[in-house]
Formats: structure tokens, C-alpha cells, sequence
């Protein structure tokens, strides 16, 4: 066999291609443990003794209610997969077990959402949301959130229920269990996979989404961690150690979560990268 | 199996049960992803499209005058020339994406799907995590590097000998949309990377083996072997670039603010929709062409998806393997 490509290079790549991605997430980590003077002077050392000053983080977590926008921006996230999940078993299992007159019908009317992006009925939505008391609630973050993951997940949801092998159920059947239980307490807990694939697709858009509570929920308190730094940004943009603390804040955890969940999450995208 | 047949479902039933039980459960499990799709989806897309043919009168009712906002959208010249000038910049942005961010997707997945490759997972989590994070988040970030005030960018180029090149990119109009689309491009390089890795693992080691043995080196392997057989997923990376593209809004929003400036020049239609819809310093907000542009969005859309279905789908059948 002839010698592959130089191994030195496919990682000379790899790596500049690597430290590319992650010199703009450092440079601000980094900078944010930094006084100013330091920041400006001397952006490419790391926090040390010398120059080290909290005071951008002291400012982020005393000018600003950004453990409220942090509880919000959790309750959404958790609340939506909840119930995608959920509604969206309940859905994938009645399409795909059930024989009824407009099945497929049906089946194709929820898959429409997959590529049309809800975005585009902003309008009425803000207008829905009025109409029924909603607006600067996070239930109406969660329920068009809902809206618009559901799709995706019937879809492949649906797909691993077809693969379940059919004596399961048919023996639950035999055995008198109700059509409530059979789903319940036989295929649910099958699902389990494919659930987590599902919810990762669902935790990153909506984790970040701007939009949704841009138009719905601006002020009051309810602002998403998200919303909350773009907006704590706008008002400190000239104060460096503030935006750059107020960044971190928003980048850590999310990097955490990411280090720890990584395996899981790129098997989930991998494996279901039917969108 | 034969004998199981009091627990079979059968053609609209299931033996032992009345109709109405049957429909009871059909309701219990459909009915909470139908109605919160519906009410929430389907009925605000459905509803937009509508308020697209009505306009607003001087006494606050709407009425409908057919297709009056779209003749006023695509000639009037107070609302043509920001609309094809954001379409245009729309389709620049979209080309930017084609042209940088999935070449590149493809040539790291191809990196990262070779044999025998060491701290291929390190390689691959690090590159996906800009993806993770928040298009606001990443718009400030990169707005403080290329700021001249912090000069990062500066020291940067000035490094290889290249300082002269350095300018307020985000500042001028000649090239605030190409650097918000690198920007773009940067934090989303991995959707690309990680769908066509998928697609190229799955591709069974006997194909490259017998292309090896038939003396082809590892290019050629991949340009005559490989690369046919991702089309597919190529096809599907490129429509769903199409789709997020003309449906983007954020990062415009977070680095330039609603007015995408300087004199417009980083408008593309999410930013105009959102301007429409909502007013700004410059106009009051109007529900009618609001909902015109976001119909033109979704036809927009439309297009790019049925070419992807009826052209590329069609031709490249379904996924091979």
C-alpha cells in the first residue's frame, strides 16, 4: 500500500483548524479574570497573580438579575424537552402502532414543521400569545418552543417505535394491560435512546434562541440567560471587564455541560442526522 | 401468532374493543402534539400568509386588497429597495456558506474520517463546540477581537508581515456582510463536518480497500470513491444551509442591532422582517408587511426545499447505503 497522506499534515490541520475554533472562547475566558489595564496591554497572557482582577464578574452578578435569567432560560429549556418528549411519544406511537382513516395524512401534516421554520408565523404568534394573556410568560417560550421541536421528533421517534419488535406489545395485550399501560410502561422505557437524541436536538436551539424571547417574553424578569446577556451587553458595551465577565458567564456552563456530554451528544447527532 | 388474536390490532380497531374506546385512545395519545402544533405552528404560518393579502385601513380594520402588498413590496421604491437589498445580501450570505463553510466542513470530516487517526474524538468535540454556543455570545466575541480598540486582529496580521490589511471590517460598508458571514461560517462549520463524517463512516472499508488495491492513493479513493457516494448528504447539508440562511436573524441582530448597518449593508430578511414587523427609529411597526415579507421568506424557502426534492432527492434516489 502506498504511504497515505503525511500524518503530519492531516494534523497540522486538524490542529490550526482546532486552535482556531477555540482562540476566540479562550481570549475571552481568559481576558475576563484580567484588570483592564492588563486586558489591553497584554491580551495574550493568561490571568496570573499580578493581573488578576474580578471586578467584571463582582458587576455581572451585583448590576444584574442573571441567576434569574439562568433559572428561566433552565425552566424553558427542561419544560419544552418534557413535554416534545412526551407529546411527541405519544404522537409517534398512535401514528405508527394505529391503524385509522387519516393516519397517513396526518403523519404528513406534522412533518411539514421539519422544514418550515416557525419563525416565519411570527406575526400571529405575538398576536396568539396577546390574545391569550401569555406574553413575558415563559409558558409561551415553552409552548411554541414545543411547536416547533415536535415535528423532528415524531419523526424520529416514529422510526426507532418501528424497530421494537411487535410481540412486546401484543404479548402486553394478551395480558390484559390497557392500551395506556402498553405505552407506558412497555414501549417508554424502550425509547430511552432514542429520547436523548431527540433532546439534544431540542436543548441547543432553544438554550440559545434569541428570538422567541425577544418577541415574547422582552422584560418583566422573564428574559432568557441568553436575551439577558445580549441585553446586559448593550448597556455595558464600553465597560470591558463587565462584557468580558458577562460572556464568560454565559460561556462556561454551557462548555461544561458540552465537555461532559460531548460523547453522548456527537453519538446523538450522528445518529440521528435524518433532519 | 395465529392465536393472539385478541390482542391484535387490526384494520381501524383492536379486537375486544368498542369504537369508542378505539377513538378514545386515539385521542388521548394524538391530541396534545396536534393541537399545540397546530395552534402554535401551523395556524401563525397559515394566519401569516393571510394577513399577506389584507391591509391595514385608516380606521384600524384590515381588508382585503389581494395582492396589493406584494406589487408594493417588489415595486414601490420605498419598500423594493430594501427588500432586493437584502435579498441580494441574503444570497451572498448563502453563497459565503456554500462557498467557505461547507468546503471546509468537507475537508475536515475527510481529515477526521481517516484510519488510523489519533485524538480523532479531542479533534472533533473541540471543533463543534462554537456550534454549542449562543450566535450572541459569538457575535460579541468576535466583535471585541476585530475591534481596533482592543487591536487583537491587528497584532494578528502584523505578526506575518500583514498589518496593513487590517481595517474597521465590521464598521464598513464594503465588508461588514462578509465578515459577519465568515463569522457565521466559523461557528457553524460543524454541522457540515459532523453530517458528512456520519455519511463517510458509514461508507463500508471493502469500497476503499478494493480502491486501494487497484492502486488509487488516498485522493483519488476519495474523489472517485468516497465523494460519489455523499452526494446525498452534500444534497442535505446544502438545503439545510439554504434554509437556516434565509431564515437567520441573530447574529446580524446581536453584532449590528435591528438596522444592520452601516447604511444597511448586512440587511438580509430576517433582519428587514424583523424591522418591518416590529419598527424601528426609522418607521412604525406594520402587521401587513410584516406578514408580506415573511410570506416572501417562506416562498423563498419553499423553492430551495422542493429543488432539493424534486431535483437532487429525485436524481440521487434515497440515501444508498
Amino acid at each position: 500500500m502506498r504511504k497515505p497522506v503525511s500524518a503530519f499534515a492531516v494534523h497540522a490541520v486538524l490542529a490550526l483548524y482546532t486552535a482556531l475554533a477555540l482562540f476566540p472562547i479562550i481570549l475571552v475566558i481568559m481576558n475576563s479574570f484580567k484588570a483592564k489595564r492588563a486586558i489591553f496591554n497584554t491580551p495574550l497572557t493568561p490571568p496570573m497573580p499580578w493581573n488578576f482582577d474580578p471586578i467584571g464578574y463582582s458587576k455581572v452578578f451585583g448590576d444584574s438579575a442573571i441567576a434569574t435569567y439562568y433559572m428561566n432560560s433552565i425552566t424553558v429549556t427542561v419544560g419544552t424537552i418534557f413535554l416534545t418528549l412526551l407529546f411527541g411519544a405519544m404522537a409517534a406511537w398512535a401514528l405508527t402502532e394505529y391503524k385509522f382513516r387519516w393516519n397517513t395524512a396526518l403523519a404528513i401534516f406534522l412533518s411539514i414543521g421539519i422544514m418550515v421554520p416557525i419563525r416565519l408565523g411570527s406575526v400571529s404568534i405575538i398576536q396568539l400569545v396577546s390574545d391569550l394573556n401569555l406574553i413575558n410568560t415563559l409558558t409561551a417560550l415553552i409552548l411554541v418552543y414545543v411547536a416547533q421541536n415536535l415535528p423532528l421528533a415524531v419523526f424520529i421517534l416514529s422510526e426507532f417505535i418501528q424497530q421494537i419488535p411487535r410481540d412486546l406489545r401484543e404479548a402486553g395485550r394478551c395480558d390484559g394491560l390497557s392500551e395506556y399501560n402498553i405505552f407506558f410502561y412497555i414501549i417508554l422505557p424502550l425509547l430511552r435512546p432514542a429520547m436523548a437524541t431527540v433532546a439534544v436536538f431540542t436543548m441547543i436551539p432553544v438554550w440559545n434562541d434569541l428570538w422567541f424571547p425577544l418577541l415574547l417574553a422582552p422584560t418583566g424578569g422573564k428574559q432568557t440567560i441568553t436575551l439577558g446577556v445580549q441585553q446586559f451587553l448593550g448597556q455595558y458595551i464600553t465597560d470591558w471587564n463587565a462584557v468580558l465577565a458577562a460572556l464568560s458567564t454565559a460561556i462556561i456552563p454551557v462548555l461544561v455541560l458540552y465537555v461532559i456530554f460531548s460523547r453522548q451528544l456527537i453519538r446523538g447527532l450522528t445518529s440521528g442526522a435524518v433532519k | 401468532m395465529e392465536t393472539a388474536s385478541q390482542g391484535r390490532v387490526q384494520q381501524h380497531g383492536i379486537v375486544g374493543m368498542s369504537p369508542g374506546a378505539y377513538a378514545r385512545v386515539l385521542i388521548f395519545f394524538l391530541a396534545p402534539a396536534v393541537l399545540v402544533y397546530t395552534l402554535f405552528s401551523v395556524y401563525p404560518l397559515l394566519d401569516t400568509i393571510i394577513s399577506s393579502f389584507y391591509s391595514k385601513q385608516n380606521d384600524g380594520s384590515y381588508v382585503y386588497n389581494g395582492v396589493a402588498n406584494f406589487v408594493t413590496l417588489l415595486t414601490d421604491p420605498t419598500w423594493s429597495a430594501p427588500f432586493w437589498n437584502a435579498f441580494i445580501n441574503n444570497i451572498k450570505f448563502f453563497l459565503i456558506h456554500m462557498l467557505v463553510q461547507n468546503p471546509i466542513g468537507l475537508l475536515l470530516a475527510a481529515l477526521l474520517s481517516l484510519p488510523v487517526l489519533r485524538f480523532r474524538t479531542a479533534y472533533r468535540t473541540l471543533i463543534f463546540m462554537p456550534t454549542m454556543l449562543s450566535v450572541v455570545i459569538i457575535g460579541f466575541t468576535w466583535q471585541l477581537i476585530l475591534s481596533p480598540l482592543w487591536g487583537i486582529a491587528k497584532m494578528f496580521l502584523q505578526a506575518f508581515g500583514l498589518g496593513f490589511l487590517f481595517g474597521p471590517w465590521l464598521g464598513e460598508e464594503s465588508t461588514a456582510l462578509i465578515t459577519i458571514s465568515l463569522i457565521s461560517v466559523w461557528q457553524f462549520v460543524g454541522i457540515p463536518m459532523i453530517l458528512i463524517y456520519t455519511a463517510l463512516l458509514a461508507i463500508p472499508d471493502e469500497l476503499i480497500d478494493a480502491a486501494t488495491v487497484d492502486g488509487l492513493n488516498q485522493f483519488q479513493a476519495f474523489f472517485h470513491v468516497k465523494l460519489p457516494l455523499i452526494w446525498p448528504t452534500i444534497g442535505l447539508v446544502s438545503v439545510l444551509t439554504f434554509v437556516n440562511n434565509f431564515n437567520a436573524f441573530d447574529l446580524i441582530y446581536a453584532m449590528k442591532g435591528a438596522l444592520a448597518g452601516p447604511n444597511f449593508s448586512a440587511d438580509i430578511m430576517g433582519t428587514l422582517f424583523y424591522r418591518v414587523f416590529f419598527g424601528n427609529q426609522l418607521q412604525l411597526g406594520d402587521v401587513s408587511m410584516g406578514a408580506t415579507i415573511a410570506t416572501m421568506m417562506f416562498l423563498i424557502i419553499l423553492c430551495g426545499v422542493m429543488i432539493y426534492l424534486f431535483l437532487i432527492q429525485r436524481r440521487l434516489q434515497r440515501y444508498a447505503f
